[in-house]
């Protein structure tokens, strides 16, 4: 039997199963921890940073985090509710996201972050970089103007005998996802559908598959992301 | 299969681990790595082609296409640029008739940017070919073009050698070491081997206790106590233990791992031992900057030469089941990797990303076995405190700060090079000692550390007040603080590995910005925006570098906000200047429109 851990989130008396992360922990608690290029069931990244709260006072991605007994959290503060506003501006600047042309659009979780935090438009100015659209696969294809880089693809889209469909080429704010086409157009169908819901942004997409749900019923469509886990919304 | 790429997966066990290496074979071999080459190496090691060119992308120095007969990278780094750079390299343009980035047309030379090659002491300076050419001077640059179209090579071009060991038949490179002062640690005299000699009288755990009582602290800048980190090694339960030194040296202005490595290798790889024997690994790793790769020679034949007195090997220095051995790992241009989980990443091959952690690297590193790195001078400073004791090595210092570190000084002073001071020197008389002239301000540990103004000159030298890696920058009266903070900020860019979206991106926001009020477009919101969005860098990323990549920008606010001043709008709220007509160019030649003017 695992041992049972209490600690706190904003003064929210919480408790879990020794071992968990943080991200999970809280939803367990019916508190909502905002994720990007966390997936549950695969090993964290921590690399979108919007999941950051102060552990004992100190900044941590709870993605990344293990519960441990009597943990302080902070998860809603001015401080770090802005932080995470930069942080979903800074990705909707560094790609090219128009939303009402996105097949994504309603189902996207960098939008649905987006209107969590209230974003009218992002504080920082576009610089609509050149990016590519790859479509040589056959099943799906990446638009890089969306593509945020978090990594699920990469660290979740592996064929049977365990080699990478998806790496990152490069580094830096040039870094983008670069596929094997070969390995990827062994993909049955039901994988490739798989691989598409894996993207929280419309940036891997199967193919001949667009704009599937009516405006209505999309999933963030009547209620925001994070919602799910919140006994009490408080955006 | 292409028999190099065979013979480079051969020569390294069909291991993916050694991925680096087998780069490093094809780079010398062909001069690049293209898909063919990537597609062969994945079958032989049964990884996916991404996989292998994810590693080879993420460095620097690797290429898919050939970069010239002759590749030329010329250091962009902050004091490059203030000893001349442009000049130079506006002279290597036009001798090769080739812009920066490209390889001129008949594939004879590449020219390249890189980041700061550790010769801020000699600047501008450049590597071609792997041969370090450092003092250039235009004159210098139509030489070298002229008589590499004349069939010259790179070595060849070697027209003098630096003083001590630079002048070795295993070196021979025109680097100068500017050994300016010796002190009584690292550069003390010393007779190779003695220290190692008391080794077999000592177990472990008095080594450990030993550097423990001295206060030593991780000389890289982050400052941890050296003898806990080999205790919580030793207490991460394994079979296997690995030391790596970290000999990255990739913070622009710091150059001392350089002179160490080219003088004093032999007490380097003492202190490896020592470690190694502390902590029980089974082997040593240097982890070596490519830019250092003219070293190569010198530091194997030291090792040869450890193997042949039973320094390295079985049962080392006759102890039981000592075994041990060193080998070196070649980096490829990222100075990430200087950060301790993205070097052992890239020992493993991969592409030199942070970990996160917990685990820490003493509890899970290479090859996921408990791992200790260490700087290079922090290990050679072991060797003097396993010799000396660690009272002697109190004795010097300050409370906190024990015994002595060296300044890699550089800059507008008389005398760049390298210092060895004993902590507690006030900034002030490093200035004085360095013959610093007129100096404005000072660059402490490098653009992740801080700059400072006058008024903190009488700050000291130590982890209690102003701690630091050792790179020392000094600024003169006519420099332009705005020109530093862009260099810097540029530098992070470049640099950045990308996983953390802040890292990656808030860095080039914030560059733009601060470009908009060198343009003299910016207002004072300008300013307050890069305060507030650069404070969020230090909260948000993951590793020691992302956090700091906005320093240069809020250090030079913090302390010559008068500089950003003269260059806003007075009295407006937005920029006056934005030209509407300008801006909507590109669009109406698209739609073959263009709006009247009124």
């Amino acid at each position: 039997m695992s041992e049972q851990v209490k600690f706190t989130i904003d003064g929210k008396a919480c408790k879990t199963q020794k071992g968990t992360n943080l991200v999970e922990a809280a939803k367990e608690n019916g508190i909502y921890i905002p994720v990007l290029c966390h997936l549950e069931g695969i090993k964290p990244a921590g690399s979108c940073r919007i999941c950051n709260v102060k552990v004992n006072g100190r900044f941590m991605t709870a993605c990344t985090t293990e519960v441990s007994d009597g943990m302080v959290i902070e998860n809603i503060t001015p401080e770090i509710q802005e932080l995470r506003k930069i942080i979903v501006e800074t990705l909707f600047v560094s790609g090219n996201h128009f939303c009402p042309a996105c097949e994504k659009s309603g189902n996207c979780e960098l939008q649905a972050l987006g209107y969590r935090y209230q974003m009218m438009v992002p504080r920082f100015p576009y610089e609509f970089e050149e990016k590519e659209v790859d479509a040589t696969s056959q099943k799906f294809y990446i638009d890089r103007n969306r593509c945020v880089l978090c990594k699920r693809c990469v660290r979740s889209v592996k064929t049977k005998d365990g080699k990478s469909i998806f790496a990152i080429l490069g580094r830096g704010h040039q870094a983008v996802i670069n596929i094997d086409h070969e390995l990827a157009n062994q993909l049955s169908d039901e994988e490739a559908q798989e691989v598409m819901n894996t993207c929280p942004v419309g940036s891997i997409l199967k193919k001949e598959r667009g704009y599937v749900d009516p405006i209505g019923s999309r999933k963030y469509d009547n209620k925001p992301i994070g919602s799910e886990i919140e006994q009490i919304t408080n955006l | 299969m292409n028999s190099q790429v065979q013979i480079a997966v051969e020569k390294y066990g069909k291991d993916a681990s050694r991925l680096m290496d087998m780069f490093h074979h094809l780079m010398h071999e062909k001069g690049f790595v293209d898909d063919e080459d990537l597609n062969q190496m994945a079958e032989a090691l049964d990884i996916s082609k991404v996989d292998a060119e994810q590693t080879l992308s993420y460095y620097h120095f690797f290429n898919k296409k050939s970069r010239g007969k002759f590749s030329i990278y010329l250091n962009n780094s902050l004091v490059s640029q203030m000893m001349g750079r442009a000049e130079i390299a506006e002279a290597f343009e036009k001798a090769t008739a080739t812009e920066f980035g490209k390889v001129s047309a008949d594939g004879m030379f590449g020219l390249f940017n890189t980041s700061c090659i550790g010769m801020n002491d000699q600047e501008p300076a450049a590597i071609i070919n792997g041969v370090v050419f450092p003092k250039i001077t235009t004159y210098r640059v139509r030489e070298l073009i002229r008589e590499f179209r004349a069939g010259k090579t790179a070595p060849e071009m070697i027209n003098s050698y630096g003083g001590g060991q630079n002048q070795s038949s295993l070196v021979q490179a025109m680097v100068t070491n500017n050994l300016n002062r010796r002190g009584s640690v690292i550069f003390a005299d010393y007779t190779p081997g003695e220290a190692l000699k008391k080794l077999p009288n000592m177990k472990s755990r008095d080594i450990i206790e030993e550097v423990k009582n001295s206060n030593l602290r991780g000389r890289g800048g982050a400052g941890f106590p050296v003898g806990l980190k080999w205790d919580f090694c030793t207490k991460s339960p394994s079979e296997d233990r690995y030391l790596l030194c970290n000999a990255d040296e990739g913070e622009p202005g710091t150059f001392k791992d350089r002179v160490i490595l080219t003088e004093t290798p032999h007490l380097l790889f003492e202190g490896m031992i020592i470690a190694g024997y502390a902590i029980g690994a089974k082997e040593g790793i240097l982890y070596l900057r490519l830019e250092y790769e003219y070293l190569e020679k010198l530091l194997e034949s030291v090792l040869d030469n450890f193997r042949k007195k039973g320094l390295l090997g079985k049962n080392v220095l006759g102890i039981e089941g000592f075994n041990f051995d060193i080998r070196i790992q070649f980096g490829a241009g990222a100075y990430v990797c200087g950060e301790e989980s993205a070097l052992i990443e890239s020992c493993e091959g991969k592409r030199g990303e942070p970990r996160n952690r917990p685990p820490f690297p003493v509890q899970v590193g290479y090859l996921n076995k408990p791992t200790v790195v260490n700087n290079v001078e922090t290990l050679c400073s072991v060797v003097k405190i396993i010799l000396n004791g660690a009272e002697w090595y109190k004795s010097m210092g300050t409370k906190e700060s024990s015994g002595t570190k060296l300044l890699s000084i550089s800059g507008d002073v008389k005398y760049p090079g390298v210092f060895e001071i004993e902590w507690g020197m006030t900034i002030h008389e490093m200035l004085e000692m360095s013959g610093a002239m007129h100096p404005k301000a000072v660059q402490v540990g490098g653009p992740s550390g801080r700059l400072i103004a006058e008024n903190e000159f009488e700050r000291t030298i130590c982890y209690e007040d102003l701690p630091t890696g050792g790179a020392m920058i000094v600024l003169g009266q006519n420099r332009n603080i705005l020109e530093v903070a862009l260099n810097f900020t540029e530098f992070f860019i470049e640099e950045s590995c990308g996983s953390c979206a802040p890292c990656r991106y808030l860095t080039v926001i914030l560059r733009n910005k601060l470009k908009k009020i060198m343009d003299g477009k910016g207002v004072a919101k300008d300013i307050d925006d890069l305060v507030h969005w650069g404070q969020q860098m230090k909260k948000a990323n993951r590793c020691g570098l992302g956090q700091t990549a906005a320093n240069p920008i809020l250090t030079s606010i913090e302390n010559f906000k008068q500089d950003y001043m003269t260059k806003i709008e007075k009295g407006k709220e937005f920029d006056t200047k934005f030209n509407l007509e300008a801006a909507i160019q590109e669009s109406s030649r698209a739609v073959g429109r263009f709006p009247q003017t009124y």
